[in-house]
């Protein structure tokens, strides 16, 4: 098997960085999960990353994800053996050997969760995941408009307590193992989505690993050059900056245990005497500027920090602050009509209909 | 009200003393290295320039970098243990797992993990072992460890797990300095955890240096109160510095910053702090300090304290001047406090940013005919290469095209003449003390971070109750009452989380009660 990369520990650094610009403003602190990953690669050894090509078509591979609050995630940390032991559990269950492991969510916390099963099983990473980005919710992945289902699936928590779902619907399984994750005090960690190598092929967005790792990369090195990092991002990206401004008003709601909201802008230098709003739910879906709808949701809305081009999320917007918007495009699995229906802005109850941004 | 600001750096101990909020006089010192002397000296010496006794003096006010320096030097730390209270969550990561290897040695790495811990809405994780704690206790004794840091998972939620296992190490150690998460940081495991552990490592220390400072205040017959400042700027008693030293550790740039707005009566302005090694630069918004909004590492160890953004660069008034085939350069080496006797106006040997602006007839320090021998053309690259470095760091500051004035203070300040970048410099009277007018001037806070559940009690309820904690917290460190105002709100809904769990953060500041 062809080998894309080999992740040493050190090499977490530029992923997390990259997995929270992915993360456009939700998907969780990826902090946690780089250091867990750290740990497991200096115990277990590096993880190598590989395109999704070199596994047979009849290959078994599994995503894992952290499922729960973010702020949780930040305070209860894991026991260590959650993930490991969903992934075991959900190989016994298939009854037979996983042969890879996958990414569910490339933005946040997530973009770091499979970098501990991959060492800690010994098995190559495939490097792609479900999403491209941050999303809230367990069906929002490429992997339900192939068809595949989010269970058999394996739900561990901190004290030992693991749950089997079988479910009607991949709706149903986010139903019922939110339910079970707030149980477990906020935070769960789980195997799902088992899915052969030709479905994979398919299904997957490809290379969001590498461009994770990229894009940390891209920051530091503009940090060490003392060159302007966004410009570096966006050059990177294919990504354009639609605003530049500071934060002159947040609202947040909590509506269906999402922290929903709006944050309100004024322009600076470029766009001064322009303004700017971003609607939220864990994740930035909606820009308007000047009171007319630009970017919405599934392609991706990032804010960072002007002078360090560092990502910031929407939990820790304040008052006060100068950002930098970014809009950057979103796979085109999402712009088909199946796409839209599951990340589209209806989805979510804006009363817009998705509007193409990039149009080339 | 007579009040007296002292800030203890590395270098200098500087003082001020204001009669309300007149400057009477500000004087300089050296550091020495048992902090007393330098404070004795520096007292006495402002005390005779203000021509005021002793007696008049109703409060002492001490800035002091003396914590943050030995965290970032690696020096007079006691070795700790960090004591976790979770099992059997939160194993993944033990204490101290992102720390640098240096520091954690020096203080032992000694971690424990037990059970305990509460979960987001007060559900408890395991309850506490009593006969866990005590065999912890029995190996932090064998080791000789006098140093405790206490953290369980959601403690801001609710602290009684840290209290019990504090008086059960009290009991089974007894003199033992013990520290508990919940009293110092807020929400965010490691880097409460990170907080506490240094702030356990550092009570040796301040025991000393806090003892130091109040003998120095008694031995020049002052009969007021002291206190010391914190990272926001305002003031703790010195019997609660002595147990959080860490609450120290922003408080050089945040009175240098504050005192730099009270002096210039400018509340938004750009801050260049200029001392003998470096210049920090930083911005003001309505008189406070703007605040980083990423976490902020201190001695390579990440923490979630709030710290005014300040970026640092290695000009200072002692910097070393090169000349090289690329140009000339300067810093970022620097004579520091020995230029005393290093710098050539001095009848040293090594050229400084000093030499060359008295060269330039811009200063009257040391003797001049010591640097006649600098050519003009020198003279004059030299000081583009200062004035572009400065232009440099206040650009990466401005948050606007607005023209916001720039003020310059610090020891260093003779480098700027002029504008800088095109903004107009403002040089307050007293700029050389900055930092103690700031400590001076410094107000009591408290603050609360908790979680609530709003379908129970409703938004308006929760931020009743969290403003009334807060008012009380600043009450209970020393403020007026009835001058508390409640200066920041943040309300953030823990996404994902039924019964609209929702994380209130508020902050009370008044005026400080004397008498």
């Amino acid at each position: 098997m062809e080998i894309l990369r080999t992740i040493y520990a050190e090499d977490m650094e530029d992923i997390a960085t990259g997995g929270a610009i992915l993360g456009t403003g939700g998907g969780g602190d990826p902090y946690v999960g780089k250091l867990m990953a750290q740990q497991a690669i200096r115990k277990y050894g590096p993880v190598q990353l590989i395109d999704i090509d070199q596994l047979p078509d009849d290959a078994l591979v599994v995503p894992v994800c952290m499922m729960g609050a973010p702020t949780v995630m930040t305070e209860k940390l894991p026991q260590g053996d959650e993930l490991i032991n969903a992934f075991r559990a959900l190989e016994k269950l298939l009854g037979r050997k996983i042969d890879a492991v996958l990414c569910g969510e490339a933005g946040g916390v997530n973009s770091t969760t499979p970098f501990v099963v991959a060492s800690m099983a010994g098995l190559p990473l495939v490097d792609g995941d479900g999403m491209g980005r941050a999303y809230p919710e367990l069906q929002m992945v490429t992997f339900s408009m192939h068809g595949v289902s989010a269970t058999p699936m394996v739900l561990c928590d901190d004290k030992g307590n693991s749950l089997v779902l079988e479910t009607v619907s991949n709706g149903w399984t986010e139903r019922l193992a939110r339910a079970a994750t707030v149980e477990m005090g906020g935070s769960a960690l789980l195997a799902f989505y088992s899915m052969s190598g030709a479905t994979a092929k398919k299904a997957i967005v490809r290379g969001t690993l590498t461009l994770c790792a990229a894009l940390g990369q891209t920051l530091r090195e503009a940090k060490a050059a003392h060159v302007d990092p966004v410009a570096a991002i966006v050059d990177k990206l294919e990504a354009k900056v639609i605003f530049h401004g500071r934060v002159k008003d947040i609202d947040r709601r909590t509506v269906g245990g999402f922290a929903r909201g709006t944050a309100r802008f004024e322009g600076v230098e470029e766009w001064k005497g322009h303004d700017f709003r971003l609607d939220f739910q864990n994740e930035f879906l909606m820009a308007e500027r000047d009171g007319k709808v630009l970017v919405t949701t599934p392609d991706l809305i990032t804010l960072v920090e002007a002078e360090s081009g560092l990502p910031v999320t929407a939990d820790s917007l304040r008052y006060g602050l100068r950002l930098i918007a970014l809009a950057l495009p979103a796979n085109p699995q999402w712009l088909t009509p199946a796409g839209i229906e599951l990340v589209g802005p209806r989805y979510f109850k804006y009363d817009v209909d998705y509007t193409p941004f990039f149009t080339d | 009200m007579i009040r007296i600001g002292i800030d203890v750096g590395g270098t200098n101990t500087d003082a001020v003393i204001m009669d309300g909020t007149t400057v009477i006089a500000g004087v300089k010192a050296g550091t020495t290295a048992d902090v007393m002397t330098g404070v004795v000296n520096a007292l006495q010496k402002v005390l005779a320039a203000s021509g005021l006794d002793a007696s008049a003096v109703d409060v002492v006010m001490i800035g002091t970098t003396h914590f943050t320096n030995a965290v970032v030097q690696r020096r007079d730390l006691a070795q700790t243990a960090a004591v976790r209270l979770g099992l059997p969550a939160t194993a993944s990561l033990p204490p101290m797992v992102d720390w640098p290897e240096d520091l954690k040695q020096t203080i032992g790495n000694h971690g424990y993990l037990a059970h305990g811990g509460n979960e987001f809405d007060g559900r408890i994780i395991s309850p506490l072992d009593e006969a866990e704690l005590l065999g912890i206790a029995a190996d932090i004794k064998a080791k000789g460890i006098n140093s405790i840091a206490i953290t369980s998972v959601f403690s801001p939620v609710s602290s009684d797990f840290e209290k019990q296992a504090g008086e059960i190490f009290a009991k089974a150690l007894p003199g033992a300095h013990i520290t508990l998460s919940s009293e110092i940081g807020r929400i965010g495991l490691l880097e409460r955890e990170n907080a506490a552990i240094m702030n356990a490592c550092l009570r040796d220390l301040s025991a000393h240096v806090i003892e130091a400072f109040r003998k120095a205040i008694t031995e020049t017959g002052i009969k007021g109160r002291f206190y010391l400042t914190q990272n926001d700027g305002t003031l703790m008693d010195a019997a609660f510095a002595e147990k959080f030293p860490v609450l120290t550790f922003a408080s050089g740039p945040t009175n240098s910053m504050r005192g730099a707005a009270f002096l210039s009566g400018v509340a938004d302005a750009i801050v260049v702090d200029i001392g003998g090694t470096t210049s920090d630069v930083g911005s003001l918004h309505k008189g406070f300090p703007r605040q980083a909004t990423v976490a902020v590492e201190v001695g390579g160890v990440r923490t979630n304290f709030r710290m005014p953004d300040v970026f640092s660069i290695g000009l200072g008034g002692g910097s070393h001047v090169v000349e090289t085939d690329k140009g000339i350069t300067v810093g970022p080496t620097s004579v520091g406090y020995r230029i005393v006797t290093e710098a050539l106006i001095f009848g040293g040997t090594t050229l400084t940013t000093s030499d060359v602006i008295v060269a330039a007839g811009r200063a009257e320090l040391g003797d001049r005919s010591k640097v006649a021998h600098l050519t003009a053309d020198f003279i004059a690259r030299t000081q583009d290469k200062i004035t572009s470095m400065l232009e440099d760091c206040v650009e990466r500051s401005r948050l606007s095209p607005d023209p916001l004035p720039v003020i310059v203070v610090g020891g260093g300040s003779i480098l700027v003449d002029g504008p800088i970048g095109g903004l107009e410099v403002i040089k307050p009277n007293h700029f050389a003390v900055a930092n103690a007018v700031g400590a001076a001037i410094a107000q009591v806070s408290g603050e609360v971070d908790r979680v609530y559940s709003l379908a129970e009690i409703g938004r308006d309820e929760a931020l009743n109750d969290a403003k009334q904690r807060a008012t009380d917290a600043a009450v209970a460190a020393g403020a007026l009452r009835e001058t508390v105002a409640i200066v920041d709100v943040e309300d953030v809904p823990l996404a994902y989380l039924p019964g609209n769990a929702t994380r209130v953060r508020v902050k009370a500041v008044g005026e400080l009660h004397v008498g």
